[in-house]
C-alpha cells in the first residue's frame, strides 16, 4: 500500500509540475470544446443540443493526449523497469497510474466541464448531468486508454497507434455519457448513467490486468 | 488437434486440402450467385435490389466469423505460445477487415435505393464501422512492432480486448440508436425470408465461408514460407 501510494504521489507530482502535461490536457479540452461553436455556428439551440457529445468527445480526446506518455516517459528513462522490480506488482502499477492519470486529467476535466458547458447554453440539469456522467465515466478512458499505452510503449509511431486501438474500444463511454446528457434534455428517465457506472466499474477492474500483461511483454523485449 | 499445428505437418495437410476448398469454395459461389441473380425472382417489395443481400449479409457473417476466429487463435497463441496460432491470428485481421468492408460497401449499395440515403447510424451499421476500425487497429499495432513475437503478444492481447469489449459496445450502440431512432427506417424484420431466396443465401454463406478459409490457409501458408525463406536467407548471409 506505501508502495502504491508513493507511485500515485509520484505521478501526480510529476505531472502536476512543470513539463508534465495535466494543464495542457485541461487547455485543450477548452480549445476544442471553443472550436466547435466556430464550425458549426452559434446557434444556441443546436449547440445545447450537441454540448453532451462535444464535451464527452474532447474529454476523451483530452485524456487521450495525456496517455501517450502514462508509461512512455518511465519506460524512456528506466523507471519503469525500477518500478518493476520494486515491490508493487505490475497490476497494481497500472491501476495507480491509472488513479494518478485520472486524478490529474479526468478530475480536472469534469470539474471544468460546467463552465464549458455554460458556453453551450446547456440547461442547469442537463449540466448536473454531464458532469456525473464524466465524473464516472473518465476512469474508463483513462483505464482503457491504459491498455492501449502499456501496448504501445516503446513502439515506433506509438502514439499515432494509441488513438486507433483506443478509440472504438471507447465507444460504450460516449454512447452512455452523451447519452445521459441527452436523456435530460428529452425529459426520459436516466438509464445510461447506470450503464456508464457499469463500463466504468468493469474497465477499471479489468483493465490493469490486460495493461501488465501488455507492460510485461514490452519490458521483456 | 495440436498435432497438426506442427508447421511441417500442417503444410502437407494444408497443401492437401486447400485443392479440394477452393473448388468448393467455386462451386458454392457460382451456384449460389446463379441461384441469386438468376434464379430467384425479384421480391415483391425491393425488386431486383434484393439481390445484394446475397452478397452482403454472408460478408458480414463472414467478418463476424472472422474475427472470433482471430480472437481463437489469439487465445491459443498467448496461452500455449504456439507460432502458427500466431500467424493464424495474424492472417485473419486483413481477411476480416476486407469482409468487414465488403459488408459495408455492400450494405450501404443496398441502402441508397432503399432507404434513399447511403449511410444511417444504425445499430448494426455502426457497430461494423467500428469493428472495422478495431481490424485496423490490429493490423497497424502488427505493423508497428518489428519483433514477430513480441508483436503477436501484443497484438493478441489487443484482440482478446476487443473480443471482450465488442459485445459491450454491441450492446451500447444497439442502445444508443434504439433511444434516438425517430423516423422508423426498418429491415423487413418479421416477415419469414421465403424459400427462394433462403437457398441461395444458404448456398452463398457457405461459399463465403469456404472462401474466407481457403484465402486464410493460402495466407497462412504464405506467411510460414515466407518465415523460412527469411531464415534460409540469414543462414546463407556471410
Amino acid at each position: 500500500m506505501t508502495a502504491f501510494l508513493a507511485l500515485l504521489s509520484r505521478d501526480i507530482r510529476l505531472a502536476a509540475r512543470a513539463g508534465g502535461g495535466a494543464m495542457l490536457a485541461l487547455a485543450f479540452f477548452a480549445a476544442v470544446a471553443t472550436l466547435v461553436p466556430l464550425g458549426v455556428g452559434a446557434d444556441l439551440k443546436l449547440l445545447a443540443r450537441i454540448a453532451g457529445g462535444v464535451l464527452w468527445v474532447a474529454a476523451v480526446l483530452a485524456s487521450l493526449l495525456a496517455l501517450d506518455r502514462l508509461f512512455q516517459a518511465d519506460f524512456e528513462d528506466g523507471s519503469l523497469d525500477v518500478i518493476a522490480l520494486g515491490p508493487l506488482s505490475l497490476e497494481a502499477t497500472c491501476l495507480a497510474k491509472i488513479a494518478a492519470h485520472w486524478l490529474t486529467t479526468g478530475l480536472p476535466l469534469t470539474i471544468l466541464s460546467p463552465l464549458l458547458a455554460v458556453l453551450f447554453d446547456l440547461p442547469f440539469a442537463a449540466t448536473a448531468a454531464l458532469f456525473v456522467s464524466l465524473l464516472i465515466g473518465t476512469p474508463a478512458v483513462g483505464a482503457i486508454g491504459a491498455i492501449g499505452a502499456g501496448l504501445t510503449v516503446g513502439v515506433r509511431r506509438g502514439g499515432l497507434i494509441l488513438p486507433l486501438i483506443v478509440l472504438p474500444l471507447l465507444a460504450p463511454a460516449v454512447i452512455f455519457g452523451a447519452g445521459a446528457v441527452l436523456a435530460v434534455l428529452d425529459g426520459l428517465s436516466n438509464g445510461a448513467l447506470p450503464l456508464l457506472a457499469a463500463f466504468s466499474f468493469a474497465a477499471v477492474l479489468l483493465s490493469p490486468f490486460a495493461a501488465a500483461a501488455a507492460l510485461r511483454l514490452n519490458l521483456a523485449g | 488437434m495440436l498435432r497438426y499445428a506442427n508447421p511441417a505437418k500442417f503444410m502437407s495437410l494444408s497443401g492437401a486440402v486447400l485443392p479440394w476448398l477452393a473448388a468448393a469454395s467455386a462451386l458454392l459461389l457460382a451456384g449460389g450467385l446463379y441461384l441469386g441473380l438468376f434464379a430467384a425472382p425479384p421480391d415483391y417489395q425491393q425488386g431486383d435490389t434484393v439481390r445484394v443481400m446475397f452478397v452482403h449479409v454472408p460478408a458480414a457473417w463472414t467478418a463476424m466469423m472472422a474475427y472470433g476466429l482471430m480472437a481463437a487463435a489469439s487465445l491459443i497463441g498467448l496461452v500455449w505460445r504456439h507460432p502458427l496460432a500466431d500467424v493464424a491470428a495474424k492472417t485473419a485481421a486483413p481477411l476480416g477487415a476486407l469482409f468487414t468492408a465488403l459488408g459495408l460497401i455492400t450494405g450501404s449499395l443496398w441502402g441508397r435505393p432503399m432507404w434513399g440515403t447511403w449511410w444511417v447510424w444504425d445499430g448494426r451499421l455502426t457497430s461494423f464501422l467500428l469493428l472495422l476500425f478495431l481490424y485496423l487497429g490490429y493490423i497497424a499495432l502488427w505493423n508497428a512492432i518489428e519483433d514477430e513475437t513480441r508483436a503477436a503478444r501484443a497484438a493478441a492481447i489487443l484482440a482478446l480486448v476487443g473480443a471482450v469489449n465488442l459485445p459491450i459496445i454491441e450492446f451500447s450502440v444497439d442502445w444508443w440508436t434504439t433511444l434516438h431512432q425517430g423516423e422508423s427506417i426498418l429491415r423487413r424484420g418479421g416477415s419469414l425470408i421465403a424459400p427462394v431466396f433462403l437457398w441461395p443465401l444458404f448456398a452463398m454463406a457457405l461459399g463465403y465461408t469456404a472462401l474466407f478459409f481457403t484465402l486464410w490457409l493460402v495466407r497462412i501458408r504464405t506467411e510460414i514460407l515466407t518465415r523460412r525463406a527469411r531464415s534460409l536467407m540469414l543462414m546463407g548471409a556471410p
